[in-house]
């Protein structure tokens, strides 16, 4: 059976990298923010699809 | 909202994503149980987060919001009173029943338990609530897409209906689940960043409950007569209406969610499924209610914001987009707006994969086709999976001509959900029920349903008999239907049941509490559902005294 950690963890590593680029590149913004919200989500994304690779591979 | 390519380029990352798990898992499905049941293989981190991901379609996050900033924290109900003490019950006292009856589905066990009639009545109302339900999903993410990205509504429902196709029929019930798990935690964190950032912005929560009035803020206090509160919901309607009858109906009867825990690898994990589930299902209003707060308040304090309007009066339901709007860049407005197609996607593969098994199994085997080699089945099932789109491709249609759709559907969950439910009651733990008391008390539960409704009328709807009461919203409305529909059911099961002659007790073990021996439950002790249920229990009891 297939192990969905492996999936998640590497949709959210490149959704992160895709966001985090995003943010160091391009400056889009809202009308209400304050502060490179792509940015801060994408290293969080990476950072959690990297849990779930870390989970999939220790069991 | 101005979209970029990097939003296109992460909704296409998710497709790509899905369709790929149900790529992967087609080669595992070989019979039909594999393709229609998952053949009892999934970890309990999965079956219960896709227990709860079912439930969690795109009309709940965006309705949610919106009343989240017309009700306040009193939204907060229909989780806390209208969810988790029912999925706590499923788990400790149903499911043995559910799972340790060998039954492949709800209808199936209501055949164990009764008869063919029953399960019939049941099976055909359920395939028929499951298209309308997986229509509307369909309908309202048709009108999503057509909205945001411009397509046209036949091209968006199309494209929609065929990824959930795709996926569904290669890898069937696991795949339709292992997308759910996804779409949960890209839901989770779609929407998180919007709840922190709306509640910062409105000055925490210290700076909304000086900004709104009490009533907005407390989920408690102002609930003793039905006049006191924007919802129009006194306390006893809330119990008996939402609490008990609905949320119990729902939670407990209803194939879609239940499926997901018959497809756990044991007893202990199928029971443990809801159980689990409710701990992340009981913070789930932190991320969709309260930034439609968080947005009532902010339309308060002269930053900018303002309530979308339509027609003069605020547009509830616009809420999630207008703060998504404000809080959101291109790229993370990607990721939000791919978490809300996700949660339609769930929503309606949910549905496909409920109707597919209960019509080859209950519709089908029971009537159509009794035995016909198992590979037989799981072709049916797969061509269920087809017609079952196809068909909700047509409610998706329908809905679009009525207004009242949604209004409708509601109503009709009343109807089916509330009986079944007192039906279930006395199937599952009072021996004497017959199988002519439950087909009858079915019935008449119906018909009670439909004669409360038709002689209330609440915001214009209902009284077709002849106005009798007027209540003060049709959410008082419904939970008065429900209620009625439920009392009938039970008294008449009841009355019948009394009047006719009760299976002998042997053919009730394994179906009935009373005629069942108690099993010892072998996990550790911090494993058992009693426990986690009590620790479930607890914290909820908790989070309803904290926002009282």
């Amino acid at each position: 059976m297939l192990d969905l950690r492996k999936p998640a963890g590497y949709f959210f590593g490149l959704l992160g990298l895709l966001i985090a680029g995003t943010g160091l590149l391009a400056d889009f913004k809202a009308p209400m923010l304050e502060g490179n919200l792509n940015l801060c989500f994408g290293v969080f994304s990476i950072a959690f699809g990297g849990v779930f690779l870390w989970l999939s591979r220790r069991s | 909202m101005a979209l970029h390519l990097i939003d296109y380029v992460v909704l296409a990352l998710y497709f790509g994503f899905v369709l790929g798990i149900g790529w992967f898992l087609r080669k595992q499905v070989k019979s039909s149980a594999d393709f229609l049941t998952s053949g009892h293989s999934l970890p309990l981190w999965i079956t219960s987060l896709a227990f709860l991901a079912a439930n969690m379609g795109a009309l709940e996050m965006i309705g949610m919001c919106g009343s989240g900033a017309k009700y306040g924290m009193m939204t907060s109900h229909f989780y806390w009173v209208g969810a988790i003490p029912a999925m706590l019950f499923v788990g400790v006292f149903m499911m043995p029943f559910y799972f340790g009856s060998k039954a492949r589905s709800v209808p199936e066990y209501l055949k164990l338990r009764f008869d063919e009639k029953t399960r019939g009545f049941n099976a055909i109302t359920f395939a028929i609530m499951t298209i309308f339900s997986s229509g509307i999903s369909m309908y309202a993410l048709g009108i999503l897409l057509q909205v945001i990205f411009g397509w046209s509504f036949t091209f968006s429902v199309l494209a929609s209906a065929g990824i959930v196709l795709a996926y569904t029929y290669l890898g069937g019930l696991s795949s339709a689940i292992y997308n759910e798990v996804l779409q949960f935690f890209l839901i989770v964190v779609g929407f998180a960043p919007l709840a922190i950032l709306s509640v910062y912005k409105a000055g925490g929560w210290d700076g909304i409950t000086t900004r709104l009035s009490p009533v907005m803020t407390q989920s408690w206090q102002h609930m003793s007569k039905a006049s006191d509160n924007p919802m129009g919901v006194e306390a006893f309607g809330l119990f008996m209406g939402l609490g008990f009858v609905l949320s119990f109906g729902y939670w407990c009867t209803n194939y879609l969610v239940v499926q997901r825990a018959m497809a756990a690898r044991d007893m202990t994990d199928a029971r443990n499924t809801p159980i689990v589930g409710a701990f992340p299902k009981m913070f789930v209003p932190f991320i969709v209610i309260v930034p439609g707060i968080a947005a009532a308040a902010l339309a308060t304090m002269g930053t900018g914001y303002a309530m979308p309007m339509k027609g003069g009066s605020p547009d509830y339901d616009k809420v999630l987009f207008s703060l998504m709007a404000q809080f959101y860049p291109s790229g993370m407005l990607g990721v939000g707006l791919t978490a809300l197609v996700a949660s339609f996607m769930s929503g309606m593969a949910g549905n496909v994969t409920a109707f597919n098994t209960v019509w080859t199994y209950d519709i089908y085997q029971a009537y159509i086709r009794k035995d016909a080699p198992d590979s037989h089945y799981l072709w049916m099932g797969r061509m269920a999976t087809i017609f079952g789109v196809g068909l909700s491709i047509g409610a998706a249609y329908l809905a679009q001509s009525f207004n009242n759709m949604m209004d409708f559907l509601q109503l009709i969950f009343g109807f089916v959900n509330a009986p079944l439910f007192a039906t279930f009651l006395l199937g599952m733990f009072w021996k004497r029920t017959t199988a002519n008391g439950a087909f009858t008390g079915l019935v008449s539960g119906t018909g009670a349903a439909a004669l409360t409704y038709g002689l209330t009328l609440a915001e214009g709807k209902g009284g077709f008999l002849g106005v009798q009461h007027t209540f003060p919203s049709s959410m008082a409305q419904n939970f008065w239907v429900a209620i009625m529909a439920w009392s009938v059911c039970m008294a008449v099961t009841i009355a019948v049941s009394m009047m006719g002659t009760a299976r002998p007790e042997s053919e009730l073990v394994g179906l009935v509490y009373g005629c069942t021996p108690h099993q010892t439950e072998e996990a550790q002790w911090y494993r058992r559902p009693a426990t986690l249920a009590i620790l479930a229990g607890a914290v909820c009891i908790a989070l309803n005294f904290v926002f009282f």
